[in-house]
């Protein structure tokens, strides 16, 4: 399970460069009396080719950063950039087609197409963007992700672990800057999730990924280089290099705070 | 469990909103019908019960046997009732008055110089003023009634169409020359005969007389009597003082219970009719609403599941699912009797608008129509819902536990598709047994086919829903790219509900294509029969049967224009298939005509013999004929003609078939002597330069300009013959909209459904980058190649039926023969297409419209 050698080739060096970024970043739903404040002038970086976790407890507003960062969901305050471009200045048919062009979904469930064949789900993004799929670079997408003998299959005939792999497939497939993914173990029994944290990164360190991840599983949190913690819409701890044991340590210290606040 | 089923309808307000619709429009549709022919059924009889409300007794003249077909020397009618026998009839005691009347047609010309009506509609009568100078069965509207032989009081209407008003002369015909009289009255009057575009002219009495019988003489004495008199005694004195066998009397009573009947007939037959084409809006509605509960159940089906985990027995879930159908079913069936009492009204107002004069009279809404509409509405809402209440009860109470969205494996198919198969192939196989059945009789053995090749394709639908929709998708697909794929991916996921949604459309289509295309092949086949073989630029011929003077045909070539005038006239006779004379006898009926002009006025064919040899006196029988009764030319056929006199008749040639000349043909100098009447049936003019408007005004003026002729060129034959086609299939069009009306509503309520159905992978779509240009595209080619695989399926299944059922069409036009009407079918395609995209246009817009993180969320 590694990735051929040769890097992609567009790639600038690793580490140095910053694939999407949030500056004071202000998320606010409702109005008056109802009104939340899910983000409250967030700043962060996400890296070039590095694999990002996003952590915090229910309501912390970490899926909204995720929205927000990924052009799914609007911005109240701040500004919110993948790579050079401002996402609060772009229209919906220009959101849509960054999303389509520039980034990578993985959701909790549901990341699939019933309809389509595993394959044609992987390709379906470019085919969207009436692209030719690059197929030496799906051939390997495909083999790394161990799906070689299932891409004539329909979604229903895959395991919930079979596809998540299709999901992780896609978002790699059309070689985008950066992916989102949104709880993807959430649903997976834990040697499925592990398998699909490894393709993820893998993907970081082999092929020069950009991976943002949201999760509240600090095993999950334990793959990624960097672990951002939210609560309250704040960001309120970083931690690199983190291990599972780490961030339950620092959970369990958020937990307690929030108890003696 | 009754709350629970009206909480989902409260809950599911929007997603019932298209079912509610066609269950709406069905029972509009059966409650419009029913109050529309209970309304005009009631002012019918209204009206002729007041008509007969005076009629204690009714003597009407039979036709005595030996006085010809009750016509005197001088071809007017005798009757035995004359002033002698009403004066004893009034003498009777209990006699209050007795009306004389006389009947006959008269017929005017309208603006165009056409004879108003149809001949038998055309009415005449005599104005019998009483003591205050006024005939109350005839109210004046204006001027006042005939007093004198030079003048004529008219309708309304018939004023009003020939263009004349008091003081004018009208020119009218009854049965000879033009006679004309001074317009000194307007009457009104409700008889349906004359309302329903017919006309009447008023005469005094003796001018009447004059004009249809003799002097003194009467077609009906209408006896009414004083209070209190026995209807059966008087009946019985008034029959003592007839002649025997000349004269019949009846009681108003038994001409009321008559007429009742009559009109009661005529009004089921209507009634029958339209709800047939109700009862087909229905059918359409149930697959609608089989769609919807199908589909509601699968969304709610976690709910269910909880429901029975909970403690819901099988059977509870069921009456909850059938309670929900019910309520829905009543709901919208009280909407749609209201807007059925609404179309029966607006139904009237329209007809009447447009001529069928109808009686006045309130809107009539018997408690039974009430029941009847709501008991339809909610028996085919309960029915329709019916299975998929089933569907739910099988639902395991585990169900609701699961926390995977794993979509229900899909059913076999193989049971429903043995049984369509073998359904359709008994279909099928009925109609190609009918394809060779000719008679007319055979018409309920070709509806029991149709019925069943319409079932089983229906059952069949789904499998066949895969390759259709599959072609269809390869085109979206080409064209559209990725939003065209994922239409067909759609389109195809669930082949039940495709299939029950293109069925809806499909039902429609099928019988609108069999009607068109049996309706235009009728046509083409009436053209063929108005216009082959005939070259003449006019026929001329009249409104009633009183033929033309044979004279008139020299006096008309010689208006200037005219090339040659041939004119017709027939005599039928039986022959006598004897040995050595051909085999073939019977009736057989044999035209005369100028020889010498008739060539100019047809396209005359002759396979053997020649004209000359029939101007040397023989009989040319057409193709046809002569290979149905063995004839050939040389044969000499034993025939007596219908007044008694024997002929022996040679068949001096054989001709290609000819509408014209029908049968066989003669020179007319065969012919005039075994007629008692010797009149033209027709006359057929050739003009040099085709005819023209003036052309026409000219011949018509060269025949004594009489309102009775028909001068019709060859379009207004065409016209005149395939308009009526054209009326039918125009009103089975407009009949059978509603069921297409209603299964648009269904396309619609699928696609809604699909989309909510659908909500996570279309926030899906959105998210991995589809515009939501991309996902309206996909919402609308699904919907276009659900219409089409209805409207090509419909289209192929009616096009069958019309050729199966075609024979028995046939049958009455020898000139029958399939022909498709491309551009009506083509136009038809075209409107699926258009269907297919207004269908979608709401879902495709909430669709599109839908929040992404909440799509992406929704469970």
């Amino acid at each position: 399970m590694s990735f051929a050698a040769a890097p992609r080739p567009a790639v600038p060096a690793r580490a140095t460069a910053v694939a999407a970024r949030a500056t004071d970043l202000s998320k606010v739903y409702g109005q008056g009396e109802t009104q939340v404040v899910a983000l409250d002038s967030v700043s962060v970086e996400f890296g070039r080719a590095r694999f990002t976790a996003i952590m915090g407890p229910s309501g912390s507003g970490k899926s909204t950063l995720m929205h927000c960062m990924a052009g799914l969901d609007s911005i109240s305050a701040g500004s919110a950039r993948i790579g050079d471009v401002e996402l609060a200045s772009l229209g919906d048919k220009q959101l849509t087609r960054l999303r389509r062009d520039k980034i990578g979904f993985i959701f909790q469930a549901f990341n699939l197409l019933p309809t389509l064949t595993a394959l044609e789900n992987i390709t379906l993004p470019m085919a969207i963007a009436g692209r030719r799929p690059d197929q030496e670079w799906i051939d390997r997408v495909v083999e790394t992700v161990g799906l070689s003998g299932r891409l004539g299959h329909r979604p229903a005939q895959l395991s919930g672990g079979q596809q998540q792999r299709v999901a992780v497939a896609r978002a790699l497939a059309a070689q985008p800057e950066i992916i989102f993914a949104d709880e993807p173990t959430g649903n997976l029994d834990s040697r499925s999730g592990a398998e699909v944290l490894g393709f993820l990164r893998e993907s970081v360190r082999a092929m020069d990924q950009t991976v943002v991840m949201v999760t509240h599983d600090p095993v999950a949190a334990g793959y990624a280089d960097r672990v951002v913690f939210l609560a309250d819409g704040r960001i309120v701890e970083e931690l690199h290099e983190p291990t599972a044991d780490a961030v339950l340590d620092r959970m369990r210290m958020f937990d307690a705070k929030g108890r003696t606040n | 469990m009754l709350r629970t089923a009206l909480r989902n309808v409260l809950a599911h307000k929007a997603r019932l909103l298209m079912t509610a619709l066609a269950v709406l429009l069905g029972v509009a549709f059966v409650a419009g019908t029913l109050i529309f022919s209970d309304s005009v059924g009631e002012a019918v009889k209204n009206a002729s019960a007041k008509n007969l409300k005076d009629v204690a007794v009714s003597v009407k003249a039979t036709q005595d046997p030996d006085a010809g077909p009750g016509r005197a020397k001088d071809g007017k009618r005798s009757t035995a009732l004359d002033d002698r026998l009403a004066d004893r009839i009034r003498a009777l005691p209990g006699v209050q008055s007795v009306r004389a009347d006389v009947t006959g047609t008269a017929t005017l010309a309208g603006r165009d110089g056409q004879p108003i009506g149809n001949g038998w509609q055309n009415l005449a009568a005599n104005y019998q003023p009483g003591k205050d100078g006024k005939d109350g069965r005839y109210p004046l509207v204006r001027g006042r009634g005939p007093a004198s032989g030079g003048e004529i009081a008219l309708a309304e209407n018939t004023a009003k169409a020939a263009g004349v008003t008091l003081g004018d002369t009208v020119r009218f015909a009854t049965d000879g020359p033009v006679l004309t009289k001074k317009l000194v009255g307007i009457v009104a009057t409700d008889d349906p005969a004359v309302t329903a575009g017919g006309s009447l002219a008023l005469f005094d009495t003796a001018t009447a007389q004059r004009l249809y019988l003799h002097p003194g003489q009467f077609d009906e004495l209408v006896v009414a009597a004083a209070p209190g008199t026995d209807q059966q005694k008087l009946t019985s004195e008034v029959s003592q003082l007839l002649p025997a066998a000349r004269a019949q009397a009846t009681s108003g009573r038994q001409l009321a219970a008559e007429q009742a009947r009559m009109i009661a007939e005529q009004n089921s037959a209507l009634s029958k009719t339209l709800l047939t084409f109700a009862g087909i809006a229905l059918f359409v509605g149930v697959f609608i609403i089989a769609n919807t509960f199908t589909m509601l159940i699968s969304q709610r089906s976690r709910e269910i599941a909880l429901l029975r985990a909970v403690g819901a027995a099988r059977r509870q879930v069921v009456r909850s699912v059938l309670a929900e159908a019910g309520l829905l079913g009543l709901i919208s069936s009280l909407v749609g009797f209201a807007l059925g009492t609404g179309i029966a009204v607006g139904l009237r107002a329209v007809l009447d608008a447009n001529g069928a004069g109808f009686p006045d009279g309130p809107v009539v809404i018997s408690p039974s129509t009430v029941l009847a509409s709501l008991a339809v509405g909610v028996l085919v809402t309960v029915l329709a819902a019916w299975l998929p209440s089933r569907k739910a009860a099988r639902i395991a109470p585990v169900e609701a536990l699961s926390t995977v969205e794993a979509p229900p494996a899909p059913r076999s198919l193989v049971v429903r598709n043995t049984i369509g198969a073998v359904l359709t192939a008994a279909g099928v196989a009925v109609m190609f047994w009918v394809s060779t059945l000719t008679s007319g009789k055979d018409l309920p053995i070709a509806m029991a086919g149709s019925t069943l090749t319409l079932i089983g394709v229906i059952v069949l639908a789904p499998l066949l829903s895969r390759p259709l929709v599959s072609l269809a998708g390869v085109v979206t697909t080409r064209l559209f790219g990725v939003s065209g794929k994922l239409a067909r991916e759609n389109a195809l996921r669930n082949p039940r509900r495709t299939a029950a949604t293109g069925s809806a459309l499909m039902i429609g289509l099928t019988l609108i294509t069999g009607m068109t295309v049996v309706g235009h092949s009728a046509q083409v086949a009436m053209d063929k029969m108005a216009g082959s073989g005939l070259t003449a630029d006019y026929k001329v011929t009249t409104s009633t049967f009183v033929g033309l003077d044979p004279k008139l045909s020299a006096k008309v070539a010689q208006v200037p224009g005219v090339t040659a005038a041939a004119p017709i006239r027939g005599a039928g006779f039986t022959v006598d298939g004897g040995p050595g004379h051909g085999t073939g006898s019977g009736f057989g009926y044999v035209r005369g005509t100028n020889l010498d002009r008739i060539g100019e006025v047809t396209r005359l064919t002759f396979t053997q013999g020649s004209l000359a040899a029939v101007k040397a006196g023989g009989i040319a029988v057409s193709q046809t004929e002569a290979k149905e009764r063995g004839w050939h030319a040389g044969d000499t056929l034993n025939v007596e003609f219908y007044d008694k006199k024997k002929a022996r008749l040679k068949v001096a040639a054989v001709y290609a078939d000819n509408e014209v000349l029908g049968k066989s043909f003669a020179s007319t100098a065969l012919v005039d002597p075994h007629l008692d009447r010797f009149r033209d049936d027709e006359l057929l003019v050739k003009t040099a330069h085709g005819g023209s408007p003036a052309l026409a005004k000219n011949i018509r003026e060269a025949l004594g300009d009489s309102p009775l002729l028909k001068i019709q060129d060859r379009d207004a034959l065409r016209k005149e013959t395939a308009g009526q086609i054209d009326t039918i299939v125009n009103m089975v069009y407009g009949l059978l909209g509603m069921a297409v009306i209603i299964a648009v509503v269904g396309v619609v309520n699928t696609l809604a459904m699909s989309v909510f159905e659908r909500t996570r992978e279309i926030g899906m779509l959105r998210a991995i980058g589809l515009a939501r240009s991309g996902i309206k595209q996909m919402v609308r080619l699904e919907s276009v190649v659900i219409s089409l695989f209805g409207a090509v399926l419909g289209m192929g299944v009616g096009v069958f039926l019309a050729w199966a059922g075609g024979s028995l069409v046939g049958s009455s036009f020898p000139a029958y023969a399939l022909v498709l009407p491309w551009g009506r079918l083509g136009l038809f395609l075209l409107i699926a297409l258009v269907v297919g995209v207004l269908a979608a246009l709401w879902p495709a817009r909430r669709a599109a419209r839908l929040n992404m993180l909440e799509a992406i969320g929704a469970q």
